[in-house]
């Protein structure tokens, strides 16, 4: 009896195994939920494989065309609409892809650099006046081609609408799985689009606010390891970690400052949250808030003259500003009954938060340089966690569907939506990193 | 109900399920625990470490809030009480007290919202004759949820704060 119970635990263990390595390898699965007609219509063509070998496993031109069409702001042309497969501009029959109505075309090929490395060159061409935009040519691994296809993309988006492309970053975001004495939380740090994630924290308490430096190179995030929580700040490459802060009660809520040199968090080791400023080379620390009441989520502008904050001081949550230096905090949103966590972009005109009423959670944001405007870009009911990507021209927040949560990816104006859901457990927290350094 | 009940009932549950699995046990779904109405803590007499487990008033260990509030409603009095007196006839018990709130809003904010809650039970503690010294407040915000369901009935049971003595 007791062999057979043994053998029955082993087959268990092994069956937990296979099951955590297939959620493992499936990642995160892609999803567009509504589309926009009036986006710019953009044809991406086949990359040819010019190799002597098979076609590597990565469509570079797909990963482009999801890019895009995620952007909100571009139209690409379904796959099976793409009739003729040129590989270089001067193979273009223009009148097909007027006839098509597409604005611009991309074409490119893919080949041997030598030494097992691949070439990968494009085009991008004007499809009503015949011009060339832009010709580029990269040079990486096969495990490289989705970052070179992200840089592509990030390309044909700042030539044509003037603004930097951001598919070329990362995202960061933590993952609870199993249940009861079984949880597992993973912080985890994936492509823009969800692909290649790479477990960078795992623990058996929970993690929570991942925040990225400037620079990209690390994280900072809660961790209840030690039992309560406790700030760390980790070397994402390398690992290596820091604990920052670990007083008594809260240590929450960190945000590199835009320079990387500061680190605002929240401690309620004085009696209740408040909002610090801890220089990170000399550890000083400098007390931003000082209300009785819930102050935490700060955001930094990003001048880095001061910060965007929660508080309940007025009786539930809402948003205010505080310069760097200290002073009296101004509340900045008077609609809605429940306003909190911000995310900045465009310099601090858009500011994206989580908006409450009644049992409904939406993402909404407000638009400073129109009279604090404010509109929803998420359905609700329980949306959280808004992230701006780096060009303010996405987000990424986390919502809730049946009983787990899962991340969206949604275009500023609201109207593309595109669903990360990972095949097995709860994902949550996620923060868009910033722009990569070419 | 009698264990000779119980077993008839087990049994014929698992004559009506097919997959029914030999082991299971047939107990009653656990209800949330309600305050005790009518448990007057002892006024006679100190409690002794063995009470915790006996006793009808010390054994209730959890107090509930309402949405976004960190007042302890009056059914939760009886409980604060007893514990109180616990930790006064029993200097040398400790407890921590883990604030959590409902899955509602942001993460950040609730780990605030707990902590206040923790923080409320304490000061009640502390008015009823607990040392600040034997209670420590841990707040885990959202994060540790006994109910995933997205409704009031759920978070309204995970509005709480958890009474964990830490030493007799």
């Amino acid at each position: 009896m007791r062999s057979i119970k043994s053998l029955l635990a082993a087959f268990a263990l092994v069956c937990a195994a296979l099951v955590a390595g297939r959620a493992g390898a499936q990642g995160l699965t892609l999803d567009i939920v509504n589309g926009v007609p009036s986006a710019i219509p953009i044809a991406i063509v086949p990359f040819a494989n010019e190799t002597p070998g098979l076609p590597p496993s990565t469509d570079v031109a797909d990963v482009i065309r999801m890019d895009l069409n995620r952007s909100g702001k571009f139209r690409a042309l379904p796959r099976q609409d793409v009739v003729e497969l040129p590989t270089r501009g001067a193979e273009i029959k223009f009148p097909t892809w007027k006839l098509l109505k597409q604005d611009y075309i991309a074409v490119g090929h893919i080949g041997d650099a030598g030494g097992g490395a691949l070439r990968v060159e494009f085009e991008l061409y004007n499809v009503a006046n015949q011009q060339r935009l832009l010709g580029m040519a990269f040079t990486g691994q096969a495990g490289d081609l989705r970052g070179i296809a992200h840089q592509i993309a990030d390309l044909i988006y700042e030539k044509i609408l003037g603004v930097r492309g951001a598919f070329w970053t990362r995202i960061a975001y933590v993952t609870a799985t199993g249940t009861g004495r079984n949880i597992q939380y993973s912080l985890i740090v994936a492509d823009s689009d969800g692909y290649n994630p790479q477990v960078v924290v795992r623990s058996r308490e929970p993690l929570l606010s991942p925040a990225w430096s400037p620079d990209g190179r690390k994280l900072a995030y809660v961790s209840f390891e030690r039992g309560d929580s406790a700030i760390y700040i980790q070397d994402i490459a390398t690992g290596s970690r820091q604990l920052i802060s670990a007083r008594r009660g809260i240590n929450g809520a960190p945000a590199f400052s835009p320079d990387g040199s500061k680190l605002a968090l929240t401690l309620s080791y004085e009696g209740n949250p408040e909002i610090y400023v801890m220089d990170l080379a000399s550890r000083a620390m400098t007390r931003l808030t000082n209300n009785f009441s819930i102050d935490t989520e700060a955001a930094w502008m990003p001048d880095g003259q001061s910060l965007i904050f929660t508080s309940d001081r007025s009786g539930r949550p809402q948003l205010y500003q505080v310069p760097v230096g200290g002073g009296t905090p101004q509340r900045i949103t008077f609609q809605g009954e429940y306003n909190a966590r911000a995310s900045i972009a465009y310099g601090g005109k858009q500011i994206a938060m989580v908006q409450g009423k009644g049992n409904v959670y939406r993402i909404a944001v407000m638009d400073r340089s129109l009279g604090d405007q404010y509109h929803f870009v998420s359905p609700g009911d329980m949306d959280e966690s808004p992230s701006f990507a780096p060009n303010g021209s996405m987000l990424l927040y986390a919502a809730t569907e049946g009983s787990r949560g899962v991340l969206y990816a949604v275009s500023e104006d609201g109207r593309v939506r595109q669903r990360l859901v990972l095949a097995d457990g709860d994902v949550r927290e996620p923060a868009w990193g910033p722009f990569r350094q070419r | 109900m009698n264990t000779t009940v119980r077993v008839t009932m087990a049994a014929l549950l698992c004559i009506g399920v097919a997959a029914c699995a030999k082991k299971q046990e047939v107990k009653p779904a656990p209800a949330p625990e309600q305050p005790a109405e009518t448990a007057p803590a002892p006024t006679t007499g100190k409690y002794t470490p063995a009470d915790l487990d006996t006793d009808a008033c010390l054994r209730q260990r959890v107090v509930y809030f309402d949405f976004d509030k960190s007042e302890i409603k009056p059914e939760f009095q009886q409980i604060i009480a007893c514990h109180a007196k616990y930790l006064q006839d029993r200097p040398e018990a400790r407890m921590t007290l883990e604030g959590n709130a409902d899955e509602r809003g942001s993460r950040e904010y609730n780990l605030g919202l707990g902590e206040r809650r923790g923080n409320a039970v304490s000061s009640a503690l502390q008015a009823a004759g607990g040392s600040a010294s034997q209670l420590n407040v841990v707040s885990y915000g959202e994060e540790r949820p006994v109910c995933r369901e997205h409704n009031e009935a759920c978070w309204s049971k995970n509005r709480r704060v958890e009474i964990v003595y830490t030493a007799k």
